[in-house]
């Protein structure tokens, strides 16, 4: 082919094509592409050459896309939606990363767990305000437009939801993926401007120890956070891995609280009030408390606790035949850096040191690995993360025995994955 | 206490001077004065002290027409439950093998009630409530657990002072694990 046969109505064609460009000579063009690879085909026949060439390999490709998507074939990677209260309120309960279909640390912005309490507001940046009012010298108000021209910081940094994992704590062990049971994690680098710096441009007065983060959805999701946080690593975040954050995700702007419970980084962020004292709302009373076997409930537990889960090999799956495996999991803390990662293949006899991708970030998730050469036997698959306070996760017995039995909030007990000789990997309760 | 009728100009007068001054990096300082009138339009949180209630009041027995018009259809019969959480009932089923959290067994304020109610409820029209109708509804959700009479007048000043069943029944872990 000739250069002009490659772009017939030249380069710049192709850019403006990329969102709506004119379809009609789009598809002339490919028509007559495809024409000449077929009359190539036969030429290559005739000529009793055998060359290797797979069908996609003889036509003239996609054109360009203006926001790209994965691949056709990764249609099975996808959230799994959890929806409490069904149809009658399809956007409240959380959306689960599937774990196990993903490497790495980062969570593709589009696979990002979510919870929201009333759906998600459809929120025009240009009519939205940051309101910070309360113990301070001024009330001021923020526009997006402002925030976005404030310094700013780039983290990475999970978020967990605090009901993460509570489906492990059903009376019995259910079999669905490892993203299932505890996808309401997910990790993401994000940038936007530090909390501190508006706050001090606000003037907080002595008084003021505490602040009400409340989202502009329409449950108006408020949560109370200790000053301390606010003006130690709290950000508002404005973009998401590069790009402005999805409206699923806050839009246009939400807390980023690094490391603590998942709803307190209150999305799509209206309002923060200067207090003396935590204002007591729905979600830190009626739900995120953890109920005591004695009745009585822990509150304010920001912190998500020392956690791990293998990916892969994980429940639902299947080894196919004996032979070489890696073992691949992600763990995280609230805490901090992750300072190791154990994992065994026999339910806790003999332990050994994975290896570990990412440890040098704070409240971050790590990738950790481990090889595995699976004999055909009965295996059962556990890791155990420890953090640099030297916390160490715990088992789940010893987590149960803390809390009451319809406790969910909280759970980072260590995940059992049983192997069976017939290579079926089954969730089981160790 | 928090900042009921705090007046917010000779707060400004007063605590200038007292402003922490910028940090080290320049930033350019964008926020805009926001009116204390306008304030008080966003402000819909209220303090465990009743801070920040509003004029008005009702009782459970007007709140029942506004439980039966706007909230039945999810919460049930007298706040049984179902499909959306059970308001009523579990009071004293905490330490069970099968406690029953619900607004009377469990929160530990009743001016989170009006908070909610207002900022979130009916799920399908939130803020659509007038305060005498929030009042009321929160005197109704108590009524049916017990807690208060059916024409005991709810208001900024008898809400805050309404005593939780489990009002007791929390141990702060702040500062505690963050902190260790």
């Amino acid at each position: 082919m000739k250069r002009n046969d490659i772009h017939p109505e030249g380069p710049d064609a192709a850019v403006s094509d990329a969102r709506s460009g004119p379809v009609s000579r789009r598809r002339g063009f490919i028509k007559r592409a495809s024409a000449l690879v077929a009359g190539g085909t036969v030429a290559v026949s005739a000529g009793a050459q055998d060359l290797a060439g797979q069908p996609w390999e003889r036509v003239y490709g996609a054109p360009f896309a203006g926001y790209g998507q994965p691949s056709r074939f990764e249609q099975p990677v996808a959230r799994v939606l959890g929806k409490p209260y069904g149809d009658l309120a399809a956007g409240t309960g959380a959306a689960a990363t599937p774990l196990e279909m993903l490497e790495g640390i980062i969570t593709p912005s589009s696979l990002h767990t979510i919870r929201s309490h009333s759906g998600t507001p459809d929120i025009d940046p240009k009519q939205h305000l940051l309101l910070l009012h309360g113990l301070l010298a001024r009330p001021l108000g923020f526009s997006v437009d402002a925030l976005l021209r404030y310094p700013m910081v780039t983290r990475t940094h999970f978020i967990e939801c605090a009901g993460n994992s509570g489906r492990g704590l059903a009376p019995q062990p259910q079999q669905v993926s490892a993203g299932a049971l505890h996808g309401l994690v997910s990790c993401s680098e994000w940038t936007g401007v530090p909390l501190r710096i508006v706050l001090e441009e606000a003037g907080l007065l002595p008084a003021a120890k505490w602040l009400l983060a409340e989202g502009a959805d329409s449950a108006h999701m408020s949560r109370s956070i200790p000053l301390e946080k606010a003006l130690d690593d709290a950000m508002l975040a404005l973009y998401q891995n590069g790009e402005r954050l999805r409206p699923e995700q806050g839009y246009p702007v939400r807390l980023m609280l690094p490391g603590w419970e998942g709803n307190m980084s209150v999305k799509w962020l209206r309002r923060l009030k200067a207090t003396d004292g935590p204002v007591h709302t729905k979600d830190e009373t009626s739900k995120y408390t953890d109920l005591l076997p004695d009745g009585r409930a822990e509150q304010f537990t920001f912190e998500m606790g020392v956690k791990s889960v293998i990916t892969k090999p994980s429940s639902t799956m299947k080894l196919p035949r004996a032979g070489f495996y890696e073992i691949s999991g992600l763990a995280w803390s609230g805490a901090g850096r992750i300072r190791r990662v154990e994992v065994t293949t026999d339910g806790g006899l003999t332990w050994a040191d994975a290896a570990l991708t990412g440890e040098e970030r704070s409240r971050c998730l790590v990738r950790f690995r481990m090889p595995w050469d699976w004999a055909g036997r009965e295996s059962l698959l556990q890791s155990r993360a420890t953090d640099e306070k030297g916390q160490v996760q715990p088992g789940r017995h010893a987590w149960q025995a803390k809390y009451s039995p319809e406790n969910r909030y909280h759970n980072n007990s260590i995940v059992s994955w049983g192997v069976g000789a017939d290579g079926a990997v089954k969730h089981v309760y160790a | 206490m928090f900042m009921r009728n705090f007046p917010t100009t000779i707060a400004a007068l007063l605590l200038t001077a007292c402003a922490i001054p910028s940090p080290a990096g320049k930033a350019p300082a964008l926020g805009t004065p926001v009116s204390a009138a306008e304030v008080a339009r966003w402000d819909i949180s209220i303090g465990p002290d009743g801070a920040g209630l509003p004029p008005g009041g009702g009782t459970a027995r007007e709140g029942q027409t506004v439980y039966e018009q706007k909230c039945i259809a999810c919460h049930g019969v007298k706040g049984a439950g179902k499909p959306a959480d059970a308001l009523a009932g579990g009071i004293g089923s905490l330490a069970s093998k099968t406690p029953v959290r619900t607004v009377g067994s469990y929160w530990p304020y009743a001016t989170t009630l009006f908070d909610y109610v207002r900022r979130s409820m009916p799920i399908d029209k939130p803020l659509s409530l007038t305060s005498d109708e929030v009042y009321a509804v929160s005197a109704y959700v108590l009524f049916v657990n017990g807690i208060v009479g059916e024409d005991a007048q709810m208001n900024a000043r008898s809400l805050p002072q309404v005593k939780m069943p489990n009002r007791d029944g929390f141990i702060s872990d702040w500062p505690g694990r963050a902190a260790r």
